[in-house]
């Protein structure tokens, strides 16, 4: 952690510390809506930073990541609604079938050799057959959904996750915390610099010794393991899970834009990539509303444009380039 | 001297195309040893059978008194073989440093110690002043030197070098072969080399062995070697009339 902070110039440590103390206090200062955007931001910060160490740092292409949410919320959910299992103990098997559904698609993929595009494909086929397992799972409700009913006496209960909006954010803003923080410290180990050699070039990576297999399965199992605890905090903060929802494709998307803009393989980029599309998207949406325009998937293709010309104006991500043009980190010796 | 490496009697076929056919040698530890021979004589395949990145059809290898053929090309690594690619594979997007890094990180589990270790590397190859720039950004030289550092941040008893002389001009050359006879004096790192640069060969190897079509056609010290008729005919020779 030190190394961490060390590896900041006093400017990046400014602005990095005026961002947590401006984030600690926004509840105080913004209303309710925003604290929202503010919340589904940190949400995704978290997720990205997940889905980053996969495919940022160790090259393997997940487009399927909506499975976990889904797996890690589901897993949660119907742990309490049908057994009284709070989320605080929920979170473990949650987080472990999740990881093992994410061990299976590894090791499907990286035994077998499907790289790439084919292992990318690999993973959209789980998220889909899930997605319609769990339209036909009656224990979880079926395509009809599951819900976490709203009780007035239990609000207070936080290691249940029940809460106000307040109380979300600040959970949220506590996972996209951890999650940046997981990721530098993995990210600077060596199985950070693994990962990086694997994606770099997998038969020099061997040739210098390295259990690519292994190395990879580590990184799915995290990665997979990371965002199912992000399901579990979906689950519970929108008290409603639908198969059709949960594991859509478009979920799986939309969690990875933050990391495609903002850089692949840095520890900022989700973060600076979910700043700027989440509060993007939300005042797109506003304002078609205001217009009065009934336009589903506006969205949608609101973000593709946006990625076109960012990856067009800067291929590398956002925070590569703010970087380098206003020194936050020190330069490598 | 005790044995490092031996190879008896291995091939490896191509769809018919015999690429090693019933190569045999060994090499004791500390030794300089050089294959040589034609384009397509089966140099690099016989690098890749015993580096673990192809099993061979017959015969064995052992290293350290261990059963090596068909053992992935990682585990060959961990046990203490180190090779470079003949088109050099460095990791394109990450720098000079963090590529050595990465090899040295193979039996030091500190990323600290790893990259002094690495720094300490680099500067044997006379790459510690570009260890911050890019690995894409060096130059083909940079870039065959920084496949020997990488290599060498194993801790290799055995370094395999696939053709590490290739595009250097003859200053480059002469540097590279101090560089190499250094690794072998001082860190006591056993050389097994490809290579077509003659002078670099003759300055280097205590022992050659030439293979054409595949086949071991002579074995011996450098001197002795390019004075037999067959490896001037099928080699040299050739290279002349070229």
């Amino acid at each position: 952690m030190r190394a961490l902070w060390g590896a900041m110039t006093p400017r990046g440590k400014a602005l990095l510390a005026i961002l947590v103390v401006a984030l600690l206090l926004a509840p105080l200062a913004v209303n309710r809506y925003l604290l929202s955007v503010l919340t589904l931001i940190l949400y995704f910060v978290y997720v990205g930073q997940a889905w980053n160490l996969m495919m940022g740092y160790a090259g393997q292409l997940s487009l399927g990541h909506a499975l976990y949410v889904g797996l890690g919320g589901y897993v949660s959910a119907a742990l309490w609604v049908h057994f009284g299992i709070g989320p605080w103990l929920g979170v473990f098997p949650a987080v472990a079938v999740g990881a093992a559904f994410g061990a299976a698609i590894g090791w499907l993929g990286f035994r077998f050799g499907i790289e790439g595009v084919y292992f990318a494909l690999l993973t959209i086929a789980f998220a889909e057959f899930t997605r319609i397992g769990f339209d036909h799972i009656s224990f979880t409700g079926g395509a009809g959904g599951l819900f976490i009913p709203y009780e007035e006496k239990r609000l207070g209960e936080w290691w249940n996750l029940r809460g106000g909006q307040p109380f979300f954010y600040y959970v949220a803003f506590l996972m996209a915390a951890a999650g940046v923080v997981i990721a530098a410290l993995l990210s600077r180990a060596r199985i950070g610099f693994q990962w990086l050699a694997v994606r770099e070039d997998e038969i020099a990576a061997r040739a210098l010794g390295i259990n690519t297999f292994r190395a990879k399965m580590k990184a799915v199992l995290v990665s997979s393991g990371m965002t199912a605890v992000g399901g579990v905090f979906y689950a519970f903060y929108n008290n409603s899970l639908f198969p059709a929802q949960v594991f859509d494709i478009g979920r799986s998307i939309e969690l990875i834009l933050a990391p495609i803009v903002g850089g692949l393989g840095t520890i900022f980029g989700p973060v600076i990539g979910a700043f700027i599309l989440t509060p993007l998207g939300e005042i797109l949406i506003t304002a078609i509303d205001r217009i009065g325009i009934n336009a589903p998937g506006v969205k949608a293709v609101f973000y593709g444009l946006l990625l076109m010309i960012i990856i067009s104006v800067v291929p590398n991500g956002v925070w590569p380039w703010i970087v380098q043009r206003f020194a936050l980190v020190k330069r490598q010796p | 001297m005790t044995q490092l490496l031996s190879v008896v009697d291995i091939s490896k076929r191509f769809r018919g195309l015999v690429a090693v056919d019933k190569a045999s040698f060994a090499l004791d530890e500390g030794d300089i040893f050089a294959v040589i021979g034609p384009n397509g004589a089966g140099k690099t395949t016989l690098f890749n059978m015993i580096a673990g990145m192809l099993a061979p059809d017959e015969g064995t290898i052992t290293f350290c008194g261990q059963r090596i053929d068909g053992m992935p090309a990682d585990a060959v690594c961990r046990l203490g073989i180190g090779r470079t690619f003949q088109i050099v594979r460095p990791f394109p997007s990450l720098s000079v440093e963090d590529n050595v890094t990465i090899g040295a990180l193979l039996h030091r589990s500190d990323v600290g110690a790893a990259r002094s270790y690495a720094r300490d590397v680099l500067a044997k190859l006379d790459l510690f002043d570009k260890r911050a720039v890019t690995a894409s950004a060096l130059t083909l030289p940079n870039r065959k030197r920084l496949e020997v550092a990488r290599a060498l941040a194993t801790d290799p008893k055995l370094l395999l070098l696939d053709e590490v002389m290739a595009g250097l001009v003859p200053t480059e050359t002469d540097r590279m072969v101090e560089i190499l006879r250094g690794l072998n004096r001082d860190m006591g790192v056993t050389i097994l080399l490809i290579e077509h640069v003659m002078r670099a060969v003759m300055a280097l190897a205590g022992k050659v062995l030439v293979l054409h079509h595949g086949a071991a056609i002579a074995q011996g010290p450098p001197q002795e070697v390019v004075r037999d008729p067959r490896v001037i005919k099928s080699y040299l020779g050739a290279e002349v009339a070229l």
